[in-house]
């Protein structure tokens, strides 16, 4: 990267792209030749910064400005002002929103100041194109340390020592599951990569794969090498055209280098990685399920044991492990397990990936340490609830998550303290709701997405699941009892304690938070007939104001069922028994007399 | 059992014959050959699951078991401008359930559909990974973000317009 005296790093993730940023990249390059500027500019398209928030971000280097929310239509301004006089563009600036003062430098950005980036380590500062600006941040280092020093026993060990979990969700020892796969002898066994992130919500396997999908071959490799693979398998989504692109032209790159094939680096070691391609199956995420669907079937669980270790893709053995797991593989060999055991509590070693949504100022990836707390990364790195709305409630861990109240703000963030306050780690999805959320209906939401997604192997997932959501069906309807709270809290204990795999196991945890954590708002629902928040259509009430009401009979001409009684010029009444609370009436008054209660 | 009668054309027939055969007719391959025959066709109907199975020397019952199993394939023609939908939770919580009926009004369809002209599908899916501009939608590849109910009529005119100009 020499040779330049400037480089423009836009970037090229999903979000930002979603906002044109590849014109930008575009009129960069355009405006940039027309300067003549093109050969001590370089533009670079990267992957994901993780400020999502205020894409498309565009970052100069080397002096670390960052700009925000950056349109194709402002290139020129950029060039001319900062590149070409060396002014910052102040209106591009981000604004610190507590004194409105203009931050230039990302170091001093409340969204980045207590974040660790190991995993997310490049995403952002290379062109995830480009095989040399990976080897020239030490890539491919590990892998050649490893293959050097011969001794994969060795390897596994340091692993172990780092204590490293597995990221996807279980948070099983990686070095262990390594140790435990590696004994077994076969023809041929296994290295594989589960790219197949099926929760919604969680996107930051795939930011690693578009931003950083080296750093996967080469910890894979590593992987291949320790467990005695000679193959590698990334099973990954194929709703992520963009991912599999730059994890195919990383691979090809790989095999022109000679970090994939045969005899790597003259090590004798050979391996070599081929892509599988998921359909979209949530409960794929599941390592038996995902080793039936690469081997062209449904993708449905079967019992452990026997482990993939032992029979896995093929019959033969495997290990499977989670992008962002393996991310972390090659910084651990590098850098040493003392250092990646030193950050973290005492059982979750190093960072954790989170995506941060829902009703939060910045939505966007982040990574910290283990044992920061739910209160640092959604006040200060997310920077508080939108609209100055309050806190009600954080969902980690996806479908198989739960619903943490403001009593567990101050926990820190570990696999052991999210399971004990009756949520989970899950892969990473943290979805941050304000007062306007109903729990019943989030609760129903996650629901109804694991009766679409359960593949109907086991019945306690398949139709215990679907009647859950039935009883919340009627409870967000207003036809809910006390009864069937009392069943939905029964149901749900039943189907954690019978059904076949994870996700069945896993699939109530949205249903017991929000009762434990909610209780008084499903009996609102139920008693009371109202929905707090205000979010259950069938539990509204449309009134009319007496006052406002001009009766100019809008309301009652449109009413679909004659619900609205009155007279030209006199006050009009909706008779509620008979209203269906279809809105109509209230996008029809000029008046602003009818309000939802 | 009867053979379905297969009713389609012949470079229908002859391009998944050849796609089968690219995989040399492996039964462990039926994913990946249903993937490059839906990237081909757009959709995967019965004639189609049922040469398939012929070609891979494996039960209907298999293919059409996998195929229904899978979210991402689709035994219903695509609109020429597929409406999807983000329900995942990052938009589900800043109100996408909104902009969904918003486009079921708009475009008369339900969920599944496809207009009679062909021109339009609505179908929902589960993060597009664009949770910063949420609630999202895409029409075909275009990402749609930060959407308002009032957006949809703007969206769908817009491809409407490009039609009539067609």
């Amino acid at each position: 990267m020499a040779k330049y005296k400037m480089h423009v790093l836009i970037c090229g993730g999903t979000g930002c792209k979603s906002s044109n940023s590849s014109d930008i990249v575009e009129n960069f390059q355009k405006i940039l030749a027309e300067k003549n500027l093109q050969d001590e500019v370089q533009v670079i398209k990267t992957g994901c910064f993780g400020f999502c928030e205020k894409g498309p971000i565009v970052k100069i280097m080397p002096d670390n400005t960052f700009y925000t929310q950056v349109k194709p239509e402002d290139v020129r301004n950029i060039v001319e002002e900062h590149i070409i006089k060396g002014r910052k563009v102040p209106g591009l600036l981000y604004v610190n929103p507590e004194n409105k003062e203009h931050v230039s430098d990302s170091k001093h950005m409340g969204f980045y100041k207590k974040q660790l980036r190991i995993a997310l380590r490049n995403c952002g500062f290379i062109n995830p194109e480009n095989i040399e600006e990976y080897i020239a941040r030490d890539g491919y280092q590990a892998l050649a340390s490893v293959l050097e020093q011969n001794d994969p026993e060795a390897t596994i060990e340091l692993i172990k020592k780092s204590g490293l979990r597995g990221r996807g969700g279980a948070g099983f020892p990686t070095g262990m599951k390594w140790s435990l796969c590696r004994p077994n002898k076969a023809d041929q066994k296994y290295m594989i990569c589960n790219a197949d992130e099926g929760d919604p919500g969680a996107f930051m396997d795939r930011s690693i794969l578009e931003g950083d999908p080296h750093s996967i071959i080469e910890a894979m490799a590593i992987g291949g090498f320790c467990i005695d693979a000679t193959k590698g398998l990334v099973y990954i989504r194929a709703e992520y055209p963009l991912a599999i692109h730059r994890l195919q032209v990383a691979i090809e790159q790989a095999r022109e280098y000679g970090l994939l094939g045969k005899d790597i680096m003259g090590s004798g070691f050979d391996f070599d990685i081929e892509l599988r391609y998921g359909a979209g199956a949530f409960v794929c995420g599941e390592e038996t399920a995902l080793i039936h669907s690469m081997e062209g079937k449904r993708g449905e669980p079967t019992f452990k044991p026997p482990f993939p270790a032992v029979e896995g893709y093929l019959g033969k053995p495997s290990n499977v492990n989670n992008v962002e797991t393996l991310a972390n593989i090659p910084v651990i060999i590098n850098k040493g397990w003392e250092w990646f055991s030193s950050i973290g509590t005492e059982k979750s070693k190093g960072t954790k990936v989170f995506a941060l949504a829902g009703q939060i100022n910045n939505v966007g990836l982040i990574e910290v340490p283990m044992g920061t707390t739910l209160r640092e990364v959604i006040y200060e790195i997310g920077g508080g609830i939108k609209g100055g709305k309050k806190f009600k409630a954080v969902q980690t861990g996806g479908p198989s998550g739960g619903c943490l109240t403001e009593k567990f703000l101050d926990t820190p963030i570990d696999y052991e303290n999210l399971v004990a306050a009756g949520s989970m780690m899950g892969s990473g999805g943290m979805i941050v709701m304000d007062e306007t959320s109903c729990m019943v209906s989030v609760a129903k939401f996650y629901l109804d997405f694991t009766v679409e997604e359960s593949c109907g192997k086991c019945s306690p997932c398949r139709i215990g699941n679907k009647r859950l959501c039935e009883i919340l069906d009627k409870i967000t309807k207003g036809n809910g009892t006390m009864q069937d709270l009392d069943e939905l809290k029964n149901l749900a204990k039943v189907i954690k304690d019978t059904a076949l795999c994870g996700l069945g196991q896993t699939s109530p945890n949205p249903v017991l938070s929000t009762i434990d954590n909610f209780w008084d708002e499903y009996v609102a629902h139920v008693v009371d007939k109202k929905c707090p928040a205000g979010q259950c259509k069938a539990l509204k009430q449309y009134v009319i104001d007496p006052e406002k009401c001009k009766g100019c009979t809008a309301c009652a001409r449109n009413c679909p069922v004659n619900a609205i009684h009155g007279t030209v010029k006199n006050p009009h009444e909706i008779d509620q028994s008979a209203c269906i609370k279809c809105g109509t009436c209230y996008e029809k008054c000029k008046f602003n007399a009818i309000s939802i209660k | 059992m009867d053979k379905i009668i297969v009713k389609m054309k012949k470079e229908v027939r002859e391009k998944v014959v050849e796609i089968c055969n690219s995989f040399n007719n492996q039964p462990g391959e039926l994913i990946n050959v249903l993937h490059k025959t839906q990237d081909f066709l757009g959709y995967l109907p019965a004639e189609v699951q049922e040469l398939i199975a012929e070609c891979l020397h494996i039960p209907t019952a298999k293919v059409y078991g996998v195929v229904s199993f899978y979210a991402f394939f689709t035994m219903t023609p695509k609109g020429k401008y597929p409406v999807s939908v983000c329900l995942g939770t990052a938009c589900y919580v800043r109100g996408a359930e909104k902009i969904l009926d918003a486009f079921k009004k708009e475009l008369n369809l339900e969920v599944g559909q496809t207009s009679e002209d062909g021109l339009f599908s609505l179908n929902c899916l589960r993060c597009v990974g664009a949770c910063g501009l949420a609630p999202v939608a895409m029409v075909g590849d275009k990402v749609y973000g930060r959407l308002t109910p009032a957006d949809v009529k703007g969206i769908v005119d817009e491809y409407r317009n490009l039609e009539a100009n067609a």
